[in-house]
């Protein structure tokens, strides 16, 4: 039996997170072509595969992809250019805090995908309405965490900028920023996996492209196969998204890990 | 002896109680003057509000009553000419050491050349040459207090004040720490407050002995230290050092046996 807490070496960590994606297609092809579930409910690993190949070739899914990796990033850059300068001077700033954060807190509650009918009347069924879901989801969940990251900077660190004739504005620029960048940039890597189950919830309804799209067309016609497909499209692109974050944040701030 | 640099007139502490407690009295009424080049040992036990003062020097605390001036001018919050020593490690861990020294010369705004001049000498005098490119992260804690007095000193303060600066390294390193910092006061002859509750380092230190009792803490004796200078560590072993040292054990058994409620 493996001790708590006790380390495990990276090559046993990689097979044993490899062996649960097996184990998991093992089981869902066991079900599924062993014909203990009905195909018109779930298809077995190989016809989504097919379907997955017919979408990309005969039906043009890749534009979908790109529709939706656009909708996700954009919504997402737009909502964390506002919110994290917001944060920081909440964070900075207690009378600010108490000016905005009781708001804030009441808006993080609203939930995105009720805000589909009401971006439709405002916004049309365009592009704008599917960013605009992404940044209602996103920017007060970022506010907020990016705020209480910032507020629990360092007291000593902050007490020794002074010390060293940082002014108020310098303390900010110097201190709070740089001091908390890396766990800004940990926050935004964990609301961006949010903004994706976001997308999906504004082009199921009223959406002509995407992946959101594809999957609710695939409904009418009962292809389960394209519709797992298309999750699983959406499972990869976070993951990929998830690496790339942290490999550029262990490149920005190399301090973390010295 | 030259002129006071530092004028510490009826300060006091008291904080606010918690929750409708009784406010706490830090600090009586204290007064003290330090003179230019003085390096001043301030010895109490703890909670004795020795701290408190050290703060309300750098402008990082206000006095309920009072005020402190330096050379002539009131303190009324942190600033350049006070460099600070902090008890906990607290260099900017996102920046090398070489940046860390550089932080305050950053901020006053001198050039790119001058500022490699000035953190150049100071990694030497602190002896850390070869390790300015590292984190503080990858150094030992000595060598970041070591760091952290480079970065007070190469803002070129007027006075150099040590909060239990060595307070949480081992014994050795804080013998080699303490002749590290003596001999470059010797050298420099900066003016400089150091707290600390440790009574040798206190002697073997200080030009000046200041002890304070504890709660409500005020000075209670002001004790010249004679010692020749340059000073090396086996004066700790003279019958110099140890009288003196008798006497201020004695002077602090007092005040822990009161703070303590022992009688």
């Amino acid at each position: 039996m493996p001790r708590p807490l006790e380390p495990v070496s990276q090559g046993t960590r990689v097979t044993l997170g490899i062996s649960f994606f097996i184990l998991f297609v093992a089981a869902w092809a066991f079900a599924t072509l062993g014909g203990f579930v009905s195909r018109t409910f779930l298809a077995d690993p190989i016809t989504m595969l097919q379907d997955g190949w017919l979408l990309l070739t005969r039906f043009g899914f890749l534009g979908d992809i790109g529709i939706t990796v656009w909708r996700v990033v954009g919504g997402f850059i737009l909502a964390a250019a506002i919110a994290v300068p917001l944060g920081i001077l909440m964070g900075a700033y207690k009378s600010f805090e108490a000016f905005l954060e009781p708001f804030v807190s009441f808006a993080r509650y609203l939930p995105a995908s009720a805000f589909v009918p009401l971006l439709i009347l405002w916004a049309g069924i365009g592009e704008m309405q599917k960013l605009l879901v992404i940044f209602i989801g996103s920017v007060f969940q970022i506010i907020l965490m990016v705020a209480v990251a910032v507020g629990n900077t360092r007291r000593d660190l902050v007490e020794a900028a002074y010390t060293l004739g940082s002014s108020d504005q310098g303390v900010v620029k110097r201190v709070l920023i740089p001091a908390n960048a890396p766990e800004i940039a940990e926050i935004l890597r964990l609301v961006l996996g949010w903004a994706w189950t976001y997308v999906i919830v504004a082009e199921l309804i009223g959406s002509s492209s995407g992946i959101g799209h594809m999957i609710i067309d695939s409904q009418a016609l009962l292809a389960t196969g394209q519709m797992i497909f298309g999750i699983i499209i959406i499972g990869i692109i976070g993951l990929i998204s998830d690496f790339l974050f942290k490999a550029v944040n262990r490149k920005l701030f190399p301090w973390r890990l010295a | 002896m030259s002129g006071t640099i530092l004028q510490i007139d009826n300060v006091s502490r008291v904080f606010p109680g918690v929750r409708g407690g009784a406010p706490v009295r830090a600090l009586e009424p204290t007064n003290l003057q330090v003179a230019q080049n003085d390096f001043i040992t301030i010895l109490g036990p703890s909670g004795c509000g020795k701290s408190t003062l050290l703060r309300i020097v750098a402008g990082l605390d206000r006095p309920t009553d009072g005020r402190v001036m330096l050379n002539g001018r009131e303190i009324k919050g942190p600033g350049a000419d006070r460099g600070m020593v902090f008890q906990s490690y607290t260099l900017f861990p996102w920046l090398t050491i070489a940046e860390n020294i550089a932080y305050g010369l950053r901020e006053k705004g001198i050039p790119k050349a001058q500022r490699q001049e000035i953190v150049a000498s100071y990694t030497e005098k602190v002896g850390l040459r070869g390790f300015e490119n590292h984190y503080p992260k990858q150094l030992s804690g000595g060598m970041q207090q070591r760091t952290a007095i480079a970065r007070a000193l190469a803002n070129d303060p007027e006075i150099l004040l040590l909060d239990e600066p060595f307070g949480a390294l081992d014994n050795q390193t804080r013998g080699l720490m303490q002749e590290l910092l003596l001999g470059i006061w010797e050298r420099e002859r900066k003016t400089v407050l150091f707290v600390t509750h440790d009574i040798e380092e206190a002697i073997f230190l200080a030009s000046r002995v200041i002890v304070m009792s504890a709660r409500p803490g005020r000075i209670k004796a002001d004790i010249p230290v004679d010692l020749p200078h340059p000073r090396h560590y086996t004066m700790k072993t003279t019958p110099e050092f140890s009288q003196l040292k008798a006497q201020l054990t004695e002077e602090i058994r007092v005040e822990v046996m009161q703070a303590e409620g022992v009688h």
